[in-house]
């Protein structure tokens, strides 16, 4: 367990903060997106297409002095479904856990149907999240019932 | 159902539906009963689509209600620029209920949510016309004497279809088997075919109409539009080939009738308009009492 703890504090490098590791290096910057931490005044820390065992090649994301609650940081499952949350208080982990995928999510994806209500007037949109056959991941507008599939997705 | 809205057709339950066809018949028995007297009900639509509308304001006329509105957008506030929101919340002061149709996907939908009152979609973009679900099943069931285990042939445009789209999931509850009619740019698109699948039901496609005519108790046409085609060529080859002539319904089963949402455009020929199993005008009518139904149940009265 000590180990462990040292290893952490040797990755995160953080005194209070929180650590968003195991993003896939292609969906980094959409994550930072997602998390409007283009728009914060902490440090934050990004590195990608770092090594790993598990996942071939990811990113992490460390920010200095914030905490996310868990709806908040359940938003990037839509593109980062094995990301991890590490939170660090006085340079310990205080709690880890996998991000999860939302049964619905609102007002920070755009609908792909440019018929869509949501696209023409200010009405914030919302989507039931589901699975595909395939195992894909896919949003129902609310609104229109048009589907809108992962790699159609744009953050607001 | 009282002080509901009806958005779309997956709304409403199995039950639900059928209530709504039963009282229907009782309007059809009897569709003047001033019930709607001491009601206003709004019809607000922002794009034209006189056929709908004139048979909602039959509807209501015939219950004595009174109407308020507007037929299309350019003669209201819309064409100043006022929001969808701002239009309902408005409207929604002077009136009972909202009969609404509108181009954009959705619209009623959020109309529903900033109204506090009940909203009827007319139609909302590519999306749902719930209402012409409804009248499109008690002219089955009126015809069939039941909606349970029919053989439907869906005919023409089954791709951009939205009346089609609609019928076939409502009819995925009543133990159907679809028979899919369309060029092969116009197939059923596979999310619906995927309702069918889930619910362990049967369908098959064909190019050809001749191919059902001796399987099916109902033959749903629609339109083909040349606009849908990538190809112009592709449209003129395959037009004339869902055109549907008297001679091609005489191996047609005795129960079989023909419907179509209308307006037509040469899909059917005039001739047809004679045959017995002619039923499309009479669908059109049985529109009107489905509607009674709804407004009476939405508003209490039945
Ligand atoms: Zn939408």
């Amino acid at each position: 367990m000590e180990n462990s703890v040292q290893k952490e504090l040797k990755v995160s490098a953080l005194e209070n903060g929180t650590v968003i590791d195991h993003i896939p290096s292609t969906r980094l910057f959409t994550a930072i997106k997602i998390l409007k931490l283009e728009k914060v005044s902490n440090p934050v820390y990004f590195g990608t297409n770092m090594n790993s065992q598990k996942y071939g090649s990811k990113g992490i994301i460390k920010i200095s002095d914030r905490f996310f609650g868990r709806e908040e940081i359940n938003k990037i499952a839509l593109v980062a479904p094995t990301a991890t949350l590490i939170e660090i208080k006085d340079y310990k982990v205080v709690s880890k856990y996998t991000v999860e995928t939302p049964s619905e999510v609102q007002s920070f994806v755009k609908c792909f149907n440019p018929k869509c209500i949501t696209n023409h007037q200010a009405v914030p949109t919302k989507f039931k999240v589901f699975t595909d056959d395939k195992g894909f991941l896919k949003l129902r507008c609310h609104y229109c019932e048009k589907t809108t599939t992962q790699e159609n997705m744009v953050f607001q | 159902m009282k002080n509901r809205s009806l958005i779309s057709i997956n709304d409403f339950s199995k039950k639900e539906y059928l209530k709504i066809l039963d009282i229907a018949e009782e309007f059809e028995e009897n569709p003047r009963q001033k019930i709607l007297e001491n009601h206003v009900i709004a019809t607000l639509f922002f794009e034209p689509s006189t056929r709908t509308r004139l048979s909602f304001e039959s509807a209501i006329s015939q219950l004595g209600g009174k109407i308020i509105g507007f037929t299309d957008a350019s003669s209201s506030s819309v064409s100043k620029g006022e929001t969808l929101m701002d239009t309902i919340k408005t409207v929604a002061n002077y009136s009972d209920l909202i009969v609404m149709r509108h181009p954009l996907d959705g619209s009623a939908r959020w109309a529903s949510e900033v109204a506090g009152i009940p909203i009827i979609n007319a139609g909302d973009g590519a999306n749902q016309h719930p209402t012409q679900c409804l009248l499109d099943m008690y002219s089955i069931r009126k015809t069939q004497g039941t909606l349970e285990n029919i053989h439907i042939a869906f005919v023409g445009d089954l791709k951009y279809g939205r009346t089609v789209h609609s019928l076939v999931i409502a009819l995925t509850q009543f133990n159907a088997t679809f028979h899919l009619v369309s060029p092969e740019e116009l197939k059923l698109p596979s999310v619906i075919k995927k309702y069918i699948k889930d619910s362990g039901l049967k369908y098959h496609q064909y190019t050809e109409l001749e191919s059902i005519m001796d399987k099916v108790d109902i033959l749903y046409m629609t339109r083909i539009q040349r606009e849908r085609f990538a190809d112009p060529m592709e449209y003129e080859r395959v037009k004339n080939s869902y055109i549907l002539k008297n001679k091609m319904l005489e191996n047609s089963k005795s129960n079989m009738r023909v419907l179509h949402p209308l307006p037509r455009v040469n899909e059917i020929e005039e001739a047809v308009d004679q045959n017995t199993k002619a039923y499309y005008f009479q669908q059109a009518r049985n529109g009107v009492y489905v509607r009674q139904a709804l407004l009476a149940s939405i508003l209490g009265l039945k």
